[in-house]
């Protein structure tokens, strides 16, 4: 029975990617796989189909948001771990809980309606004469990363914060007797024997941070254009989608499965390479 | 991890709290009875007009049809979104009566169909409310929309970067908005793009700075509509054709409408039909 439902689990992956990749399989071949990935040219009413700039933002936007959230996400759980008193460490826990709940497409009007103004400021006013106009709308990599950065906080809180507290209570008694300080063995000890966790919560944070699309679609920006700095507005591979899907039909809508086929597979290969890192953690202790 | 254990725990216990309660189950039972029974509702394809086609459009065909079922009680009308193109696709099939289209028909969809125009639709160039300028010439928009025009200054505001923002490829808001303003020019790559109005409009109404086109039907407060050439968009300079941004939308049908989809047709050209068209677009019968 269990065995059956795992299956099914399997079945359902398998058949998405086929189905994903059947659909957007006439273009690929068309266009040719390697000319559809690095194309910096995306004009659907011309035929013309290359998703680097996609590519480029969903890198630099999942990029940035771990640079944001990963930081705050691993001290937060830190100090709910190892510093926070019961019940501020309760509070802090639900209202991180609570960040979980909220859907995107809330995340992406606070962002719009928050967020955008307060980049848009930064822009203007502070690097106004280094940016070129199309960067100081507010809308782009920064802003997507700053919203992106907090939806994933509730996945490396949790799991992290796990993580640190499966750590043996041995190791921390042993460093103790030694006379090392609080913090140094939290540096030196726990953070090091919870690294495979921590390690775990930063790729989830990343698999949510990849696949986001909404909140993504309503704060990047958009344009199907190379990004060349970290105001520049961009478009992810899963916001192409979410954006183009409803009114595509022939070969742009093959075109948007095709960009679902690479979707697929830079999410296996970032799998992969967190898996790497997994195991080389797991092998080192 | 028994932290989180505990957690899942809890949740499922709740779940089957809730669902275990007399009350709760019925209601539960109840709902699943009332979809399934409205998934298999009775449908006669003799008395049913299917319309597909434009999203634009989709809003209208469906006020009309509520109208048109309230006086025609034996006839059901379904109205579908999909987009102009899987509109003309889907009469082609046979699979809808009636498609719904924004724009006007490329040659190598005209054969055999009958277009009636139910409607006119002006397209707003709208900005934040706090800015100064009030009209732009069509040459400008373009130059704006292309990329060569970046400043306000530049069209007679204040100093400041235009934000331009458009809608998304294959939205048929933008099709006629290329064709009326872009006459040829490409809106340039890096013109911020929103797929939906709303977001187009919330942008606008949250940035002083910003320009987009969106149907003259959602104008509202938050925005302010600026004129074109000197025109203002509205009902009379639409209808005299002075004001420029506008196009038609469409009934299409295989051949001269017959039968229901004929009634169908003549109510909506009818004045109780044209002025339902009234309330957010411009009727095309005379009045």
């Amino acid at each position: 029975m269990l065995l059956l439902c795992a299956l099914a689990s399997i079945l359902v992956v398998v058949l998405v990617g086929l189905f994903v990749f059947i659909q957007g399989y006439p273009l690929l071949t068309k266009t040719g796989f390697f000319s559809f990935l690095t194309g910096r040219d995306w004009l659907p009413g011309e035929g013309v189909f290359g998703i680097l700039p996609m590519v480029a933002g969903t890198l630099a936007i999942t990029l940035g948001a771990l640079v944001i959230g990963v930081p705050l996400g691993v001290t937060t759980a830190i100090f709910l771990a190892e510093y926070a008193p019961g019940i501020i460490a309760l509070w802090t826990r639900r209202a991180v809980e609570l960040l979980a709940g909220i859907p995107s497409v809330v995340y992406g009007l606070f962002g719009m309606t928050v967020i955008v103004p307060l980049v848009r400021y930064i822009a203007v006013n502070w690097f106004g004469n280094l940016l070129a106009p199309e960067m100081k709308a507010g809308y782009g990599i920064l802003t997507a990363s700053l919203v992106l950065g907090i939806m994933i906080l509730p996945t490396i809180v949790s799991v992290s914060e796990d993580a640190l507290r499966a750590v043996p209570q041995a190791y921390k008694e042993g460093s103790y007797a030694l006379g090392v300080h609080h913090w140094q063995t939290v540096y030196h000890n726990i953070l090091p024997a919870a690294r495979t966790g921590i390690m775990a919560s930063v790729v989830l944070g990343m698999g949510r941070a990849i696949g986001e699309t909404m909140a993504i679609l309503m704060v990047a920006g958009n344009a199907a254009a190379l990004p060349t700095s970290i105001f520049s507005p961009v478009r992810t591979l899963s916001g192409n989608i979410g954006l183009e899907m409803s009114y595509a039909s022939g070969e742009h809508a093959q075109a948007l499965f095709a960009t679902g086929v690479v979707l697929f597979l830079v999410i296996m290969i970032l799998n992969g390479i967190a898996l790497l890192i997994a195991r080389k953690g797991a092998n080192d202790r | 991890m028994p932290h989180r254990q505990r957690e899942w725990d809890r949740g499922l216990g709740m779940i089957y709290r809730l669902t275990g309660s007399g009350r709760v189950r019925i209601l539960l039972v109840s709902l699943l009875a009332v979809l399934l029974a409205g998934g298999c509702a009775p449908a006669d394809p003799a008395n049913t007009i299917n319309i597909a086609g434009s999203s634009s459009v989709q809003p209208l065909s469906e006020e009309l049809a509520n109208a048109f079922m309230e006086k025609n009680p034996g006839i059901t009308v379904n109205v579908a979104g999909g987009g102009s193109s899987a509109g003309i696709k889907a009469i082609q099939d046979g699979t809808a009566d009636i498609a719904a289209s924004s724009r006007e028909l490329k040659s190598d969809e005209k054969d055999g169909l009958v277009a009636t125009p139910i409607a006119i639709d002006g397209i707003a160039l709208v900005v934040n409310p706090e800015n100064h300028v009030d009209n732009l010439t069509l040459e400008q928009a373009r130059r704006i929309y292309s990329g060569e025009i970046g400043n306000w200054s530049e069209v007679g505001g204040k100093d400041g970067i235009i934000n331009a923002f458009t809608r998304e490829e294959g939205s048929g808001t933008r099709g006629a908005f290329e064709d009326l303003v872009m006459q040829g020019a490409k809106i340039s790559g890096k013109t911020g793009v929103q797929n939906t109005t709303g977001s187009l409009r919330a942008a606008v109404a949250g940035d002083p700075q910003a320009l987009a086109y969106i149907s003259l039907g959602n104008v509202n407060d938050s925005v302010k509509a600026l004129a074109v050439d000197g025109v203002s968009p509205e009902s009379g300079t639409i209808k005299n054709g002075s004001y420029r941004l506008a196009r038609y939308f469409f009934y299409l049908t295989r051949e001269q409408p017959q039968g229901k989809t004929k009634s169908y047709i003549d109510f909506v050209l009818s004045p109780g039909g044209q002025q339902i068209v009234g309330q957010n677009f411009i009727p095309v019968a005379d009045d």
